[in-house]
């Protein structure tokens, strides 16, 4: 049962992400551009709701499905990873026009060549599996 | 209306409440993790044991994942009569100065997503090296979009901040120090 529930997510941030263009080319483009307001709505409205129901989750308000207090670990801190592999990560998602998320999403829209990306994708995060004990963390 | 791109006001708190529903199932919200789970199915826990994991507890993110791709199946076939994207003037005059013609008129530039471009060896490096770019990135800063952009600072989380604020600093290199270098007419 739990199981269609995941897909059934899958699908519906699929759709959700494909109709607000969020997995367009274009759009993310057009966000590095400043030219529109749409992304930066897209992940401030998303923020602003985000915000507020963890907050209600981490104070216990609202529980898990199993009734239970949830807690939300921490993210490690360290600057080099974040700073490094983002500014990294920013220069694949102008140049491919896509997050990993809509990856997947235009996989399943038909657009074949994205497979390539993909691929790329892939590969990056195994030479980083390989190569991470030498890099600044 | 459902025919119609959805505008940023419906998408946005949509997102923050599929992000929401996995939290309430003990999960979390980040799309790049599965990258790492592909390189242990295939076998590179043989390379390091960074990726010796137990796959079954990853299971969840990929049917997230298989619904992401029959997302994109309904939403590009049988959602959007028109998969036009109406993106700003200044973006099209900006992109059509860049070789892109496709820009206004198509859900991704036909330039790097078609079949006929990939008749172009350079595309197949352009996609190979962002793709690398992607994976490589995500990996070392821990997190994309999902994770960091939105998970992380719904959270209010300090080295997500940092994180996004990398995202920003490689895209605007991208887009206006290297664009006109790789797409040069």
């Amino acid at each position: 049962m739990k199981n269609v529930v995941y897909v059934i997510l899958g699908t519906f941030l699929g759709i959700v992400l494909y109709k607000s263009e969020a997995a367009s080319w274009f759009r993310i483009y057009e966000m590095f551009q400043f030219d529109s307001f749409h992304m930066y709505g897209i992940i401030g409205s998303a923020l602003a709701v985000g915000t507020v129901l963890v907050l209600l989750i981490k104070k216990g308000r609202i529980k898990s499905f199993s009734g239970e207090i949830i807690s939300i670990p921490d993210k490690e801190k360290s600057f080099a990873r974040y700073i490094l592999g983002g500014t990294l990560f920013g220069l694949g998602w102008a140049l491919a026009g896509a997050c990993p998320g809509p990856i997947y999403i235009l996989v399943g829209a038909g657009y074949w060549p994205i497979i390539i990306v993909l691929i790329g994708a892939v590969l990056g995060a195994l030479v980083y599996g390989i190569v991470r004990g030498k890099l600044p963390h | 209306m459902l025919y119609q791109p959805w505008p940023w006001y419906v998408a946005g708190p949509l997102i923050a409440i599929i992000m929401a529903l996995l939290i309430l199932m003990g999960k979390k919200f980040g799309m790049s993790s599965n990258l790492e789970t592909f390189c242990s199915i295939g076998g590179a826990g043989k390379f390091t044991d960074y990726f010796k994991i137990d796959v079954k507890s990853k299971r969840w993110n990929l049917l997230v994942v298989l619904g992401s791709v029959i997302g994109g199946f309904l939403g590009a076939h049988w959602l959007s009569p028109d998969p036009a994207v109406h993106i700003s003037d200044e973006t099209v005059t900006k992109l059509q100065d860049l070789g892109f013609d496709s820009a206004g008129k198509a859900y991704l530039p036909t330039e790097l997503f078609s079949m006929e471009s990939l008749a172009d060896p350079k595309v197949w490096v352009i996609l190979l090296v962002a793709g690398f770019l992607i994976g490589f990135g995500t990996r070392y800063a821990g997190g994309c979009t999902s994770g960091h952009a939105i998970s992380g600072l719904s959270n209010l989380q300090r080295p997500s901040l940092i994180a996004v604020i990398g995202f920003f600093i490689g895209g605007l290199i991208m887009v206006h120090v290297l664009f006109p270098l790789i797409f040069a007419k």
